[in-house]
């Protein structure tokens, strides 16, 4: 054996005898003083005895001072040189060294104590002094022991479970340094320094390993603290990447290291924490070419499986894709998948609606990336999914997801053709068509790095979404300017015009004035303002004579419901319900069965079954009001709406004088009257009887009975779902009115039977029909009746309604059945306190 | 857009009781009336109504017309005594001083068209008439006396009265002219026709007419167009029973007044600024818009 290496031994096992026994401070400092002598900078570094003191002796020393910790000890010497000289040992020996025997011994002592607060602030020095720095540096060079790999192992499970450890033994007295959101962020910085160092020993000719500072960032991307240690390490790389190559296949290897189990999480936080594409590129490289499982992840998994990232992220994974050639293939086959799926009507059922804009998103981001020549490539495929997209979405019961379709579809044909005429959809302008129109516009940045035809592409997109406000702007020029001149030079302020809304164009000729005249002029008339002064007539002269209109009613509703526009009528649409809706109202009985019969009829379109239902509810709504609108419209003059009833009543001078002047009398009468009686006066409401009751029979029940059974020409099981969803929110309507009439309880059950019949129905506008006439039967049926004769509908009800809260893809049938269950929560609630005294 | 605008405002009150439609409408000047100011009203019935402003209530009704359709009515500048143009085609001139109503003067006309007639006032007991022949619509003028008169082909013509010559014709209707108006300050005038153009013309130095500005009108047909005297706003009597108010300066449409249930035959403008209109639902309305400042 070496003497200068037994001596080494012999030295230490005296300075642990010394350390252990003695009390004589000027003992222990010099015993102390021998060993820092091993450890310091000045003698040559490769001293064997160093060497040897360093590896195998170090930690035991180590462990030796750290049971000596007590504050008796410390005070031996009271000029705290002893406690510099302690602390020295840690934080100038060998990190790792250093590091498990503070993290061994802070676990190991219990509960609140000098040794173990100590101990934390010791910690604490360590970090702030840049020692995992260090630590991690140690580690990046080549290494031979044997037992290496094991001691890497506990060395990062400490270093990254630091803030969980601590906060485990120091419980309340956590230092502020140690809580996550501290610490990974100094790591995040430590992280840097480690790479500048192996930097500089690169560029100094020496071999070194990232491994280790790769499987720190893996482990703590995997513990979901990827925000705090990207957010540092992020910005500061971007810079230093920016102009040197070796700095980005230092981070190229870095990330190619990460273990793969921790890839997924590396690779989200990279891709949400960069702020453009190309940086993206400088950090990861070619990364998704080589690492198979990193492609799986960027391509599929980020796109196809999850779809709560932001936009700014899908356009700098996509343009990662787009900036290299090598990529790029990535890019187009990406953009086919993506189309796959956009087109699969299977999809197009079950996504939620989130997850169908995330993917458009992705599809018109790819495109913005692709230029002419790799589309023409792939056109009879993209051509393909689209027009298979295209047709579900339009299918769809939801507006969402119909207008979707049609943003996506523009696109892409403006794409696939620039040259031919433009494919056009009219849906309303919103928030998110806007937004996914300018993402299929390539920016700035975009378009310089692309490498294919830039302009051209650029031109090709910006095309459509330019020209309309150019449109609109030029047809409104006109119009604005000799008014706006005008205006400019009126300096006469005191005269402001009054309202002249009222101005409309006089048809007062050829107004019916009876409604055998309507009928005759809306059937047979060649007139055409005769007709649109029937039509416009029609609702007013209806209410005004209820007996006449009884006469023929079924007549006039049969018109009104196979009405034509033949004429451009502004208001046509309304009109014609509005008229169809006094009818009904004027004579609820007839008109309500015919209506119902004629909505399982043969020969009608969708659009007239949908406005029959639409008609039902209207009626039944004026119905079960409780002030009749009748009366108050009969004032009114013809064609006015009967929903704006009070508006109505304002617009006649002469009849709105009388209400004030009432009000007027009763207010002073008010003042000059004193009352005895305790409270405030307070205000009679009229009550009446609810009109619907009698009739609300007619309404319904016909509507339920022939749902199943299908027409050549109407299918409310197969294709007509549209149609089956306004009838469910039709149902659930007249059930929420029928609110305190006797034909609610049989009611409710037969609509709880027919939820029942179509509760596992594609489509979810069905569905929320569905819920929200489960909710409507727990408003309207009074609870007794309802636990009384429908418990078992309510068990299996409730029972589905907890599933659909919980599985449902659409967010809004998951808060319908939210509320049933709340309402059936409260039912409960209530039964319990009825039976409770 | 709609919502900053108040409604219109209702009539001020309404003169009921013509029993007929309300041909033409007169303000008598307040100077005249001996601070009580009157509304002549000629009716179709024949009668001309002579209204209180103050008790509402007519004060004496004139029967000279056989019971055919009064179409004009004019007092002339000295007071007491009243103009009126029948369709029996006779030109009265009514002595009222003093509460006799009498027929003084008759004139026989050979006109049965809707033309009105027009006084020129050349000093006190001096003044010009002008009555329609075969032609059509009226009015006024300068130093030089000078008549606009508004033909059935829609044209407005400008006459010089003393050489017996047309100054200058304009063609600005496409129907026939039912009423025109003249600034003689702002040398602009407006004419309504039986079509839905309200046109603006202004008369230069050189005695021509030049078509100034029209105004499409929401529907066709204006009885009569009239400036107020403070030459502030214009008001025209509508065929689709509303009567519309201008700015006249920039002819910006200020009000629409619907309150009549049937054509609106003649509106008429008070020295104070008080608007009546006479319609053929056999109502007469008065409002107050926009004050004289």
């Amino acid at each position: 054996m070496d003497p200068a290496l037994s001596a080494v031994r012999l030295t230490v096992q005296e300075a642990i005898h010394t350390l252990s026994s003695s009390e004589d401070v000027g003992h222990i400092l010099s015993t102390l003083g021998t060993l820092k002598r091993y450890l310091g900078g000045t003698e040559d570094p490769a001293l064997p005895e160093k060497e040897e003191f360093t590896t195998i002796h170090f930690s035991a020393i180590l462990r030796c001072l750290v049971s000596k910790l007590s504050p008796g000890w410390l005070e031996l010497s009271p000029d705290g040189q002893l406690e510099q000289l302690w602390e020295s040992f840690f934080l100038d020996g060998p990190p790792d060294q250093a590091f498990l025997v503070l993290m061994e011994a802070i676990e190991s002592t219990a509960g609140p104590s000098f040794r173990l607060m100590k101990m934390a602030r010791l910690l604490e020095i360590f970090l702030s002094k840049g020692r995992v720095a260090a630590l991690m540096e140690e580690q990046c060079r080549p290494q031979t022991k044997p037992s290496f790999p094991l001691f890497q192992e506990t060395l990062l499970s400490k270093v990254v479970g630091l803030p969980d450890r601590l906060g485990n033994s120091l419980q309340q007295d956590n230092l502020t340094q140690f809580l996550p959101q501290n610490y990974f962020p100094l790591l995040g910085q430590e992280v840097v320094e480690v790479l500048k160092a192996v930097v500089n020993f690169l560029q100094g000719g020496l071999d070194c390993s990232v491994s280790f500072v790769s499987r720190v960032l893996g482990k703590v991307c995997i513990q979901g603290r990827k925000k705090e240690i990207l957010g540092v390490l992020v910005p500061q790389l971007t810079v230093l990447t920016q102009d040197s190559c070796l700095w980005q296949r230092v981070c190229w290897r870095l990330v190619e290291q990460v273990p793969d189990r921790a890839v997924e999480a590396v690779l989200t936080g990279l891709v949400e924490a960069a702020p453009r594409p190309e940086v993206l590129s400088r950090l990861l490289g070619n990364l998704v070419v080589k690492n198979k499982k990193a492609q799986f992840v960027m391509t599929r998994k980020l796109l196809f499986l999850q779809y709560q990232h932001t936009t700014p992220m899908l356009q700098s994974l996509l343009g990662y894709l787009a900036v290299d050639s090598q990529r790029r293939p990535l890019l187009i086959q990406v953009l086919k998948e993506l189309l796959e799926t956009w087109g699969n009507s299977s999809a197009v059922r079950h996504a939620p609606l989130e997850q169908q804009c995330y993917i458009s998103k992705a599809i018109l981001v790819c495109l913005a990336h692709l230029g002419e020549p790799e589309l023409q490539d792939i056109q009879d495929e993209l051509l393909a999914s689209m027009m298979a997209g295209v047709k579900c979405r339009l299918d769809s019961s939801l507006p969402p997801v119909r207008r979707l379709g049609m943003i996506v579809a523009e696109v892409i044909s403006s794409r696939i053709h620039p040259e031919g005429p433009p494919l056009k959809f009219q849906y309303e302008d919103d928030e998110m068509s806007r937004e996914m129109l300018a993402l299929a516009t390539p920016g700035p940045a975009g378009a310089c790095s692309s490498e294919t035809g830039g302009p051209s592409l650029a031109s090709v997109v910006t095309e459509t979404p330019v020209e309309t406000p150019e449109k609109t702007v030029d047809s409104d020029v006109p119009s604005v300017q000799p008014q706006g001149s005008d205006s400019e030079l009126d300096s006469d302020d005191e005269f402001i015009p009054y309202d002249m809304s009222g101005d409309k164009e006089l048809k007062s000729s050829k107004e019916p004035r009876y409604i055998r005249d309507c009928l005759e002029a809306l059937t047979t008339s060649e007139d055409m303002e005769r007709w649109e002064a029937a039509l416009n007539v029609l609702e007013g002269l209806v209410y005004r004579s209820p007996e006449a209109t009884r006469e023929v009613s079924v007549e006039l509703a049969k018109v009104l419901l196979h009405l034509e526009e033949k004429t451009c009528m502004a208001e046509f649409e309304q009109l014609r319900q509005r008229a169809l809706v006094a009818v009904t109202v004027t004579d609820p009985e007839q008109v309500a069965k015919y209506l119902t019969t004629q909505f399982y009829g043969l020969n009608y379109s969708l659009r007239q079954r949908m406005d029959i239902l639409d008609v039902l509810v209207l009626a039944a709504q004026a119905l079960s009001r409780p002030r009749s609108l009748q009366r108050l419209s009969q004032h009114g003059p013809p064609g006015s709406g009967t929903l704006c009833a009070p508006a109505l009543a304002s617009s006649q001078p002469g009849n709105a004088a009388t209400p004030d002047w009432q009000v007027v009398v009763e207010e002073r009468i008010k003042s000059k009257t004193r009352r005895f009686s305790k409270g405030c006066p307070r205000r009679e409401l009229t009550g009446g009887p609810n009109e619907f009751n009698s009739v609300a029979g007619y309404f319904f029940f016909p509507l339920l009975q022939h749902f199943d059974r299908p027409l050549v020409t109407f299918d409310l099981l197969g294709d007509d779902q549209l149609v089956l969803g306004r009838l469910a929110h039709t149902l659930a309507s007249l059930m929420y009115l029928a609110v305190n009439t006797t034909v609610a309880v049989p009611m409710g059950k037969a609509l709880l039977e027919f939820v029942w019949a179509l509760r596992f129905h594609v489509d979810t506008y069905v569905r929320r029909g569905l819920l929200s006439a489960v909710s409507s039967v727990l408003l309207s049926v009074p609870t007794e009746r309802l636990l009384g004769d429908l418990p078992d509908e309510l068990l299996e009800a409730r029972s589905w309604l907890a599933d659909v809260a919980e599985k449902d893809v659409d967010e809004d049938c998951r808060e319908l059945a939210m509320r049933a269950l709340l309402l059936l929560e409260r039912l409960r609630d209530k039964l319990l306190s009825i039976s409770s005294p | 857009m709609a919502a900053p605008f108040p409604p219109p405002p209702g009539p001020r009150f309404v003169l009921r009781g013509t029993q007929s439609p309300v041909n033409t409408l007169h303000f008598c000047p307040a100077s005249q009336a001996l601070g009580n100011p009157l509304l002549f009203s000629g009716s179709q019935s024949g009668l001309v109504h002579i209204w209180s402003l103050q008790t509402r209530r007519t004060v004496a009704a004139l029967n000279g017309h056989k019971g055919q359709g009064v179409t004009w009515l004019k007092t002339l500048p000295q007071g007491h005594q009243l103009l009126s143009q029948g369709r029996d085609l006779r030109l009265c001139l009514w002595d009222l001083a003093e509460g006799r109503n009498t027929i003084m003067d008759t004139v026989q006309l050979d006109s049965v068209g809707f033309c009105k007639s027009s006084v020129l006032a050349r000093g006190q007991l001096c003044w010009m008439l002008a009555v329609p022949g075969k032609g059509s619509d009226e009015t006024n003028s300068s130093p030089r006396p000078l008549l606009l008169a508004g033909y059935e082909d829609g044209s407005v013509t400008l006459w010089d009265i003393l050489e017996r010559k047309v100054c200058s014709r304009i063609a600005c209707h496409e129907e026939p002219v039912m009423g025109l108006d003249f600034d003689s300050q702002k040398a602009k005038g407006v004419s309504g026709s039986a079509g839905k153009v309200l046109a603006v013309w202004s008369l230069d130095g050189q005695q021509s007419l030049q078509v100034y500005k029209t105004h499409e009108l929401t529907n066709p047909g204006i009885a009569e167009v009239t400036i107020r005297p403070d030459h502030k706003i214009l008001a025209t009597a509508g065929w689709d029973h509303r009567i519309r108010v201008f700015h006249w300066r920039t002819m910006k449409p200020l009000a629409v007044l619907a309150f009549h249930s049937a054509s609106v035959y003649c509106v008429a403008f008070a020295t104070d600024g008080l608007l009546a209109a006479g319609s053929k639902d056999q109502r007469i309305s008065i409002w107050s818009l926009y004050p004289c400042s």
